[in-house]
């Protein structure tokens, strides 16, 4: 376990990624059966063993596999799945399955790691909007679009004039309280409309601080690392900009889609893996070329994975995925069993899961991050020796 | 709750002002007071009925701007909007096509055809105050929607359940009002519902696509759908999901959630509901009942909604001015959507955007705070303009009437106390303000006065 505090990447896969094409079964019958034309040849797969290998757009990431630093949780899902993209996103994000929930699992690990909010940067979304997955009451994540523009009322320009309106701008914002334990503004009123006043009131303020630290990161940041110039390419650069500035960022979260391949999958897909391969070996090079690499390790995950059937030009919404987890303080490997494809085995044409994902959250929780993950993901599960 | 606490009722120019946030994108002054002599009642009979205005003259901006014409970019075809937003003498109209655009979420990505995006919402500008019916077997048949979840790939050898499945789930009935096994009868009664000239992008683009219904591809059999049994094709599904009371309730909450309140009043919502039954699915009936109802003229329903991008970004530039002819700029203007978290045309999925307070994250409150205060701090814009000449009239002002004057003319907008006294505190630091002798620093006091109140918690509501 290292010693630097450990730190934690997501990237969602967003739209269902096909496992039966990202790590394909290449020695199975029942594969080439059911899918007769969205496969992989045995031939143009990359093997990680005997019976299974990666499509040919992750290699890239391979050499990851080949130096023992990545895991691949196979047959991961849960009970009863939801074969829509929304329902199947908020349970990965809140970690229950059973009821509607909105507390999202990564907000309360920021939670647990910075219960007072010291830190406004201590979870960073890098994309347009927050995924439910850090959304928590009270705790702050910066969501930034782009970290070369971020600032607040910078079209205010006069000499000692944006300071000033900023002062106003903090006052009108606060809903705090004073040393003496006094409100300093009057109550809003307890209603919805009152919690979202509040909550824009916190997010103001966050906004305003967090501009204020971010502002000087991109100056700080050296690098011959060249990334692709993809949306993914430039999400992971700039968390590799935010992490070697050192403001004790613990979550980042970035997505890329759609792996909602119902059509033309087998271009569209392999696109989409060869821009996550490519843009992950630069960032985890980046890393390391900054001697940065061994306190992160990088989450991906999608909300479910694809009918075992193919429908001719791409696969309809299934089940039964698979998680992975790179970074040198991983133990590489096949965990989780890899689900059949026997026929008799699937649940409405579906792959059945074998895990529950909440095996896979708990053990980054107790192992990477050492918190207690039984509140975090509603319940205890197994755990992985994963990191 | 307290129910026999007196709902206030709004009048007057809240009333008037409220109704044109809501069914438009804003209106002046000068426009509310004009719309105040014609009366409410009448105003809602003008906005539910466009056809009666004179349509947007597009040709103007096609002559200022030939790309502007049956443009293939998405940037283009964002401002087009954006333009008819500001300009269009129907307003409700174009609110009902934004209205319909983030219910039946499609975006240009997936095919990389914005126009053909952009010939979906004109049918669904045409249809929007149209039957319920009529406006999905449009939808079904309009080329972008089958694209975007795969039906011209549902045919009789290979279900592709995309369409069928999200037309039950997030377009008309919501989860939980039908099984697995409707879903795929109804994906079977949308098989050969295709695209004709479906061609591989050429150097220009794609070309423009139509609907085609493929009869060899057509599953012709026997299904039975939400408990009724026949040889259905896609319209008889619909005619059966238009009668669904699980439809009624569906249709109504989202339109009550998107004209009155972010959270839902079960009663107003179940009156809608009758509405919508009673007048056999017909939209128009349901919005007149909806702007003339309680729930929407209560003060309940004030600000009571977080403002979406579209509103912020076209209503600030409603109140500005801007934008009322063709002029360089529209195109950066109408980027400010997707920074903002909007990008029409472009929804990060076929649910649509989450709406309310996730509205707001800190990246989103800072765009959206730079973007209006840029914009209010010109002086040269005729609706600042306007605002300084009418605070003019009102001679020398105080403090508190400084700042309560341009929260009238903005809004009018009330603020918390909190938000009020860090303003009026600003203002008195520079004593009274005199319009009249005071020359460019009085006006600067002004546009920087609105810049702070563009910047509050409560201008983000709408």
């Amino acid at each position: 376990m290292t010693k630097k505090p450990p730190t934690l990447v997501v990237l969602q896969l967003t739209g269902g990624n096909d496992i039966l094409n990202t790590v394909v079964p290449y020695t199975s019958a029942d594969y080439y059966d059911a899918r007769k034309r969205v496969r992989i040849d045995p031939e143009a797969v990359l093997p990680i063993d005997n019976q299974y290998g990666f499509h040919p757009s992750l290699a890239a990431i391979k050499p990851f596999w080949d130096a023992g630093q990545m895991a691949i949780v196979n047959g991961v899902g849960y009970e009863n799945p939801s074969y829509s993209h929304f329902r199947s996103m908020d349970i990965w994000y809140t970690a229950e399955p059973e009821k509607m929930a909105t507390d999202g699992w990564l907000g309360k690990v920021v939670r647990e790691i910075d219960p007072k909010a010291d830190n406004v940067l201590t979870a960073i979304s890098f994309g347009r909007g927050l995924p439910r997955a850090l959304s928590l009451a009270g705790v702050p994540v910066a969501s930034v679009a782009e970290l070369d523009s971020y600032g607040l009322l910078t079209s205010l320009s006069g000499v000692g004039q944006r300071e000033s309106v900023l002062d106003v701008f903090s006052c009108m914002y606060d809903d705090g309280w004073n040393d003496m334990g006094k409100p300093t503004a009057p109550p809003l009123p307890a209603s919805r409309k009152g919690e979202v006043l509040r909550y824009m009131g916190q997010t103001g303020l966050d906004a305003q601080k967090g501009a204020d630290i971010l502002g000087t990161v991109l100056d700080r940041y050296q690098s011959d690392v060249v990334y692709p110039n993809t949306s993914i390419g430039k999400s992971l650069k700039a968390v590799a900009q935010v992490k070697f500035a050192g403001l004790g960022t613990r979550v980042f979260y970035t997505q890329h889609d759609s792996f909602d391949t119902h059509a033309n999958e087998l271009y569209v897909h392999g696109k989409l893996l060869r821009e996550v391969s490519e843009a992950v070996a630069a960032f985890f090079a980046d890393l390391k070329a900054h001697d940065e690499a061994d306190d992160v390790i990088m989450l991906l995950w999608s909300e479910f994975g694809r009918r075992v059937k193919d429908n001719g030009a791409g696969t309809d919404h299934g089940a039964g995925g698979a998680a992975f987890l790179i970074g040198e303080a991983v133990k590489g490997g096949m965990y989780g069993e890899y689900p059949s494809l026997k026929e008799e085995t699937l649940t409405i044409g579906n792959l059945t899961h074998t895990n529950d994902f909440r095996c896979t959250y708990a053990s980054i929780l107790e192992r990477w991050f050492e918190v207690d993950a039984k509140p975090i993901v509603n319940g205890s599960f197994e755990q992985f020796a994963i990191v | 709750m307290a129910i026999d606490t007196p709902v206030k009722m709004l009048t007057g120019v809240d009333l008037m002002a409220h109704l044109y946030r809501r069914a438009g994108f804003g209106a002046t002054r000068d426009e509310i007071e004009a719309a105040l002599a014609r009366g409410y009642e009448a105003t809602v009979e003008e906005l539910l009925h466009p056809e009666r205005q004179p349509d947007i003259d597009f040709d103007v901006l096609h002559r200022f701007y030939p790309d502007t014409k049956e443009a293939r970019e998405i940037d283009v075809n964002q401002a087009n909007w954006l333009y008819r937003m500001i300009n269009t003498g129907r307003p409700l109209q174009e609110k009902m096509a934004l209205f319909w655009h983030c219910l039946f979420a499609t975006a240009f990505n997936k095919s990389n055809h914005s126009q053909q995006v952009q010939i979906q919402i004109d049918m669904l500008r045409e249809h929007c105050l149209g039957n319920f019916k009529t406006i999905l077997v449009e939808l079904s048949r309009d080329p972008a929607m089958i694209f975007w979840l795969d039906n011209q790939e549902n045919t009789n050898d290979v279900h592709n359940e995309n369409y069928g499945r999200e037309l039950l789930e997030l377009f008309s009935m919501g989860i939980g009002n039908y099984t697995e096994d409707d879903v795929k009868e109804c994906a079977r009664a949308f098989t050969g519902w295709s695209i004709r000239n479906l061609l591989n992008t050429g150097p220009f683009g794609r070309n423009v696509w139509q609907y085609q219904f493929n009869a060899d591809q057509h599953d012709d059999g026997e299904k039975t759908f939400l408990g009724e049994t026949g040889n259905f094709d896609g319209e008889d599904v619909i005619e059966i999901i238009v009668r669904q009371p699980a439809t009624a309730r569906f249709i109504a909450k989202r339109l009550y959630l998107f004209f009155v309140s972010d959270e839902v009043d079960e009663a107003a919502v179940e009156e809608l509901a009758r509405v919508y039954e009673e007048s056999g699915h017909d939209i128009r009936e349901v919005m007149r009942a909806l702007f003339l109802s309680d729930a929407f003229r209560s003060e309940r329903a004030l600000y009571d909604k977080v403002k979406s991008p579209a509103e912020h970004v076209a209503g600030l530039m409603r109140l500005i001015g801007d934008h009322r002819f063709p002029t360089w700029g529209l195109k950066d203007v109408a980027l400010e959507f997707r920074y903002m978290g909007q990008d029409l045309m472009n929804p990060p999925s076929v649910e649509g955007w989450h709406t309310g307070k996730e509205w707001i994250d800190t990246g989103i409150l800072v765009e959206r705070v730079n973007f209006a205060a840029e914009q209010v701090g010109d002086a040269n814009k005729p609706g600042i303009r306007r605002i300084v000449e009418r605070l003019r009239d009102r001679g020398t002002l105080s403090p508190e009437a400084f700042v309560d004057g341009c929260l009238d003319l903005i809004g009018p907008l009330t603020l918390s106390q909190r938000t009020r006294e860090a303003l009026v505190g600003h203002a008195a630091k520079a004593g009274p303000l005199d319009l009249t002798s005071g020359g460019r620093a009085a006006e600067g006091r002004v546009t920087e006065m609105l810049q702070m109140i563009v910047a509050t918690r409560e201008f983000q509501w709408v």
